[in-house]
């Protein structure tokens, strides 16, 4: 951030009559205002979007009645949360019962810090980024624990002991898999990481060897699991612990599990993108962009470049959003055990594996059949892309409610 | 004695009690369960029942023969009509009334399209305690069609009060069996959809393969009826070994359990029952709408007297309901109004086994195990 700060100031006359770090600690000020703000509008917008996708997936139309096509509906339900009592059980742990959204609150928003959503757009590029990512994340768990055991109520215990194994369980494969690209990268750096990968699908991460393609499996389902959706949603299983460690939380509380679970969802899509999927990384877009405008001032310029990177990251990260909620509403839940199984037996191993061979790949093979198997993943996975499309657009259209009846008619 | 026995002494666990219920979202209504676990694994689940007891069967003692049958309906309000067959066959039986060939027909129809439409209910609602809400809500859809059919059949589209004794209350309405074939044809292909998005499913086999495994035995001591039986392998299904209505013309199969997932008479085989038996009740649906349209137009009730008043005696008639064998038991002492009326249901028989077989197994087992049973509350009380 310091960089685009730095021009900035050198472009603004105002800016350079104060201190230096009275002007940091303003922008960082506002960026961490904007990052707020993001989180809580995607986290509106993700949960009005999964409802409509959630209805089009179950032939139902979902909600369109709050605003255009319904895109309000989020904030009218927010609405509706604020104005509920906020409770806090007779027998409850007063102390734990109000602390615990606080942990969960901070581990999520500590996790943005380090997100890079453009080449100079990141509140702080950490030289362990990767690193500090997977601690903070873990904070939540002790939220989750917390508000499960402080609520005074069996079935939210239940949910916060599961959440409990479950998370730290899966932490293992995650870092396992982030220890791999790390290793391929060269550095810990989450900037560093991006920037070692290109724009073109071939240079990504994912595509670079057999054993990057099979590590995005175990990362991708611990985020999953690490980030209590389906089909490992078990802290929270509906139709087993009811609402699981925030059943006995409304209110504001509330939102803040609520604004947890989504900021989550997009940390599963953006946690993926930086390790797997290139980053931000838009080749000669930006330039054609600025081109294109016709804009000469290197401010400007610079605004533009990352905007552009700023695009493609999100569209990068929100097409895996929306696979993960795809997946939500077309798998059932595992069991706990199976969980687990899942977890140790497979994961674990297969993430042990890849680390194990992909070092070996990398001290033996040479770089020009890296290239060639680079090219051939990414036909393969244009080929997967394509048949998944292809799968989709067959659903769409055999899935259809193609009758209807007027009993009257 | 060694060293490794020390934790347990220092660290006394104890079992937990949890209330399951009677607010539960898989209990499938107001039912409670009492589970005494270990963690996440039980060591005992008592169902607790009667929270839903409206004193049904008593109140057949007062609001007399006719006056009951609207009563039938909130008996089991997801297959009401053939609590309806199975109490009008009870009066007849007892009254001596004739039934006309059309309005056999007709019974039949209505309540195979029940049976579908029950099934879709218990198939969905057992894929949404698995997690699974999609196919719920796919079902649904299917049993709309239904609900439609059924309420241009008769005007309701949950509590039907169809069947009258004698005969039923309305015949055929214009166009019905075109529209019920065009359902037929779009029905039959959607079960196989059912079983892409829901039975096929490697995480739905997964935790339903092998879990309470009810023997061929054991589902025969505990008097399990329907499905829940079949499922057990045992091939028993009223309307094939004790016919009744116009069964005996009608070409189905009665599916039974294969073990296909895991041991035979696991959760899996309960739930497939469920899902062949809607392809067999739509392959009756469609037999019976073809002899109905050969039928010539004719009566839909017999000759029914004006004040129902049976002779001094008792008759148990027992119909398949969707959840399986429902039998009527009716004593009369020559009044208009029934002396005692019993009814057997199915969700009531399976309530019994629930605590032998819940030893053991894990919280999100019981909410399998209550699933495949395909509980419906309000008829385990009445």
């Amino acid at each position: 951030m310091q960089p685009f700060i730095d021009q900035i100031i050198s472009e603004c006359e105002i800016l350079q009559g104060l201190p230096l770090w009275f002007s940091y600690l303003i922008f960082q000020l506002i960026f961490c205002g904007i990052i707020f703000v993001f989180v809580a509008v995607f986290a509106m917008l993700a949960g009005y979007a999964e409802r409509r996708v959630a209805g089009r997936i179950q032939s139902r139309i979902g909600p369109n009645r709050v605003g255009p096509q319904g895109i309000l509906q989020s904030l009218a339900d927010g609405i509706k949360v604020f104005l509920k009592e906020d409770i806090i059980p007779t027998h409850a742990d007063h102390i734990l019962f109000r602390l615990a959204p606080y942990f969960i609150f901070i581990g999520m928003f500590l996790s943005f810090v380090a997100i890079p959503f453009s080449s100079q757009w990141v509140i702080a590029d950490l030289d362990i980024g990767i690193f500090y990512l997977l601690a903070v994340e873990s904070l939540v768990v002790i939220g989750i624990v917390m508000s499960g055991w402080a609520s005074n109520n069996k079935w939210s215990l239940l949910g916060g002991m599961r959440s409990a194994a479950q998370i730290v369980s899966y932490e293992v494969p995650v870092a396992l898999t982030i220890l791999l690209v790390v290793m391929y990268s060269g550095t810990m750096s989450i900037q560093g990481i991006i920037m070692a990968q290109g724009a073109a699908p071939w240079n990504w991460n994912i595509f670079q060897t057999p054993f990057l393609f099979v590590a995005f499996f175990p990362l991708f389902m611990g985020s999953l699991a690490e980030g209590n959706r389906m089909p490992f949603d078990m802290p929270e299983a509906e139709s087993e612990l009811v609402s699981g460690y925030n059943t006995e939380y409304s209110g504001f509380r509330f939102v803040i599990f609520f604004f947890a679970e989504f900021s989550n969802l997009y940390l599963i899509g953006a946690l993926a993108t930086v390790l797997f999927f290139g980053g931000w990384q838009a080749g000669p877009l930006p330039d054609f962009v600025n081109g294109l405008l016709g804009i000469e001032t290197p401010l400007s310029a610079a605004i533009v470049k990352n905007l552009v990177e700023l695009c493609v990251f999100m569209f990068k990260s929100l097409c895996l959003v929306f696979i993960v909620i795809q997946l939500r509403w077309t798998l059932p839940r595992v069991r706990v055990d199976q969980l687990m199984n899942i977890c140790w037996k497979y994961l674990v191993p297969v993430a042990f594996f890849n680390l194990v061979v992909m070092g070996i790949w990398m001290v033996v093979v040479p770089e020009y059949v890296t290239d060639i198997v680079a090219l051939c993943m990414t036909a393969c996975g244009v080929l997967l892309l394509g048949y998944f499309f292809y799968r989709v657009a067959w659903q769409l259209k055999n899935t259809k409610a193609r009758l209807r009846f007027n009993p009257l008619s | 004695m060694t060293e490794s026995n020390q934790p347990e002494k220092v660290f006394k666990t104890e079992e937990m009690v949890l209330n399951m219920g009677p607010q539960h979202p898989s209990t499938h209504g107001v039912l409670r369960f009492e589970l005494t676990t270990d963690g996440e694994v039980m060591t005992k689940a008592v169902p607790d029942i009667g929270y839903l007891h409206r004193g049904i069967e008593k109140l057949a003692e007062t609001v007399g023969y006719v006056g009951f049958m609207p009563y039938t309906d909130r008996i089991d309000y997801v297959s009401a009509m053939t609590a309806n067959q199975g109490y009008a066959m009870a009066v007849e039986k007892l009254a001596g009334i004739e039934v006309t060939r059309r309005a056999e027909l007709l019974r039949c129809t209505a309540s195979e399209l029940n049976r579908i439409s029950s099934h879709l209910v218990g198939v969905g609602s057992f894929g949404l305690d698995m997690g699974a809400s999609t196919p719920f809500v796919h079902a649904l859809r299917e049993r709309e069609t239904i609900n439609d059919l059924l309420e241009s059949l008769c005007g309701a589209r949950l509590t039907y009060n169809y069947v009258r004794i004698g005969g039923v209350s309305h015949d055929l309405p214009t166009g019905f069996i075109d529209k019920a074939m065009v359902f037929l044809n779009h029905f039959e292909p959607i079960v196989g959809e059912l079983n892409r998005l829901l039975s096929d499913n490697k995480i739905f086999i997964e935790r339903l393969a092998n879990i309470g495994v009810i023997s061929k035995e054991d589902a025969i001591n505990y008097g399990l009826v329907g499905p829940n039986l079949r499922g057990s392998g045992v091939k028993f299904d009223v309307r094939r070994d004790e016919p009744y209505s116009v069964y005996p013309e009608l070409d189905f199969n009665i599916p039974v359990g294969l073990g296909k997932a895991g041991t035979l008479g696991d959760c899996f085989d309960r739930y497939y029952v469920r899902v062949e038996e809607m392809r067999e009740s739509a392959k009756i649906v469609r037999q019976c709408l073809l002899k109905l349209k050969d039928l010539p137009e004719g009566d839909i009730m017999g000759k029914v007297p004006r004040k129902i008043k049976p002779p001094k005696g008792e008759v148990l008639v027992k119909v398949e309901s969707s959840r399986g064998e429902m039998a009527y038991w009716i004593v009369s002492d020559g009044s208009d109004n029934p002396l005692r009326l019993h009814c057997r249901t199915g969700s009531f028989t399976s309530m019994g086994i629930i605590e032998k077989l819940s030893r053991g197994m894990m919280i999100a087992d019981l909410v399998a195990l209550i699933g495949s049973f395909d509980i419906v509350a309000p008829e385990v009380d009445r």
